[in-house]
């Protein structure tokens, strides 16, 4: 079924295709920026914000914001897509590598394992294998466009996995649960792919 | 949390060639697709399908639409509104005809739904083509048994353009007969003696039709982003429970 596609009666493409091999299958290009969230915007003071790295034996780190700050930044520029079928090019982020984070919670102590669960405020949940945020591909990002990221867009702190669609790059995060078995965060139990490569069109639980 | 995937992977959702059975225009922009749709496995109130259009040429664009019809219908609608310099909403509004093949998949999501049996009372708020998954909620609602409406009152506020952008009008205005009420809010032009709203959706227009945070309503919003995130905060401010509000946004045509 999906091998030959039906070819839809006098549909063609109304834009210029975008650069070639940038645009995943099924996505399109965007120049907003889309909001996509399940509820309300959550609003943390920064003061009363932390972030947390759980091991899987419960020893955890925690840092204040002005302690996660003060780790040595990044400025990554990248191009993310969004299962909603949007992608967006060249987009320029600031934040800490997941990479720094993790080296300095197994430093002071917490356990390793190869997955982990991004949590947030308001609940929000998103499973990875450790091997999707570490390598230099995720960070904890807190600028967007040379400004602090806005509510809406997850600030005061997301999760930036551009790599995958964009639900995993968890809004509003405020830590990382390290988990010796994979488990399926929100989305996830909703019926989106455990993985969600854009490349492979990874949208929903059953897609390769 | 729990899982809610215990009885293990869903099956991959295929893609379905649907059948182009009706077409009927509900605005001036807005186009209802009735699909007959083989082996269609049912939805609940409140998702969505991923439509996929190919060209000869291979090019794919591929775009949700919420489902219109309630479960109990046995067609499927999708109510589409056209954005003049989009892609894919011309072509299912103006270029797709009866007869003509659609290809679909889902139903997709599993929380902007809302099923009679959860109980209300229930707050719905659209802006736009917004009300399309509301409207599938408030069908769902009138075609359940009198006594398990009784106790689920519904409102709705309802935010459009013009008298003649809102979508589902006539059936909106008998929306009494199943004792929800439907208030209209219209931000640019009002026929002479309107006598709803004349605005955009504000903190005090929410607390004048939506139930007050201490009746516990669900509330399900949906339109374009900044309708959206306008909306939502407003309500976190008049004192709902974050967790009781749910939103649907239209991408990027906010
Ligand atoms: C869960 C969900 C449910 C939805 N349900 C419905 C529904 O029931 N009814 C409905 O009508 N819609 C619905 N939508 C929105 C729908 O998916 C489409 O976004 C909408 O129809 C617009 O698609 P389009 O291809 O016509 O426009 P697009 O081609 O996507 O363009 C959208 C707008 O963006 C601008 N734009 C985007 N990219 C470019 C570019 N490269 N160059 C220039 N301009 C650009 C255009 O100005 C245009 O106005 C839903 C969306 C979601 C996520």
């Amino acid at each position: 079924m999906a091998d030959t596609p039906f070819i839809a009666r006098g549909f063609h493409s109304r834009r210029a295709p975008a650069t070639p091999g940038r645009l995943p299958p099924g996505q399109y290009e965007t120049r907003d920026f889309p909001v996509l969230s399940a509820g309300p915007t959550p609003r943390t003071p920064l003061a009363k914000w932390d972030f947390t790295i759980k091991g899987v034996d419960d020893r955890s780190v925690r840092w204040s914001w002005d302690e996660l700050r003060a780790f040595p930044h990044e400025t990554p520029n990248v191009d993310i897509h969004c299962v909603t079928k949007w992608s967006k090019f060249d987009t320029s982020w600031e934040g800490i590598s997941v990479d720094t984070l993790l080296n300095a919670a197994l430093a002071a102590g917490v356990q390793d394992a190869p997955y982990v669960m991004a949590f947030s405020d308001g609940g929000y949940t998103t499973n990875l294998p450790l091997a999707d945020v570490t390598g230099g591909k995720a960070w904890i990002a807190f600028g967007y466009d040379s400004a602090p990221l806005p509510p809406e867009h997850g600030g005061p702190a997301r999760l930036l996995v551009p790599h995958l669609y964009f639900w995993k790059s968890a809004k509003w995060v405020r830590g990382l649960q390290l988990l010796r078995e994979d488990r399926p965060g929100f989305w996830e139990q909703l019926g989106y792919h455990d993985r969600g490569d854009p490349w492979r069109e990874q949208r929903y639980q059953g897609d390769p | 949390m729990t899982d809610l995937r215990a009885v293990g992977a869903p099956p991959r959702l295929e893609w379905l060639v649907s059948t182009v059975a009706k077409v009927h225009n509900e605005t001036r922009r807005a186009r209802t697709l009735v699909l007959d749709v083989p082996l269609w496995p049912g939805h609940r109130a409140g998702q969505h399908v991923d439509v996929r259009l190919v060209a000869e040429d291979g090019y794919q664009a591929q775009r949700s639409y919420s489902i219109a019809s309630p479960p109990e219908s046995p067609s499927l609608e999708l109510t589409v509104e056209r954005l003049d310099d989009g892609e894919v909403s011309p072509y299912l509004c103006d270029v797709l005809r009866v007869g003509d093949g659609l290809e679909i998949r889902g139903p997709i999501g599993g929380y902007f739904v809302w099923d009679v049996a959860q109980g209300g009372p229930l707050f719905l708020v659209a802006g736009g083509s917004g009300i399309v998954p509301l409207m599938a909620m408030m069908r769902h609602y009138a075609a359940a048994p009198n006594e398990l409406r009784a106790d689920v009152p519904v409102r709705l506020l309802y935010s459009a353009r013009t008298l003649d952008d809102v979508i589902y009008r006539d059936e909106l205005e008998m929306g009494s007969r199943v004792d929800a009420r439907v208030s209209l809010a219209l931000t640019r032009d009002a026929p002479a003696g309107w006598g709803g709203y004349r605005r955009r959706i504000d903190r005090a227009m929410l607390e004048e039709v939506g139930w007050p945070p201490n009746e516990s309503p669900r509330v399900f919003v949906c339109g374009p982003t900044p309708l959206v995130e306008s909306v939502a905060n407003l309500l976190v401010e008049i004192g709902h429970v974050p967790s009781r509000i749910r939103t649907e946004r239209f991408g990027p045509t906010g």
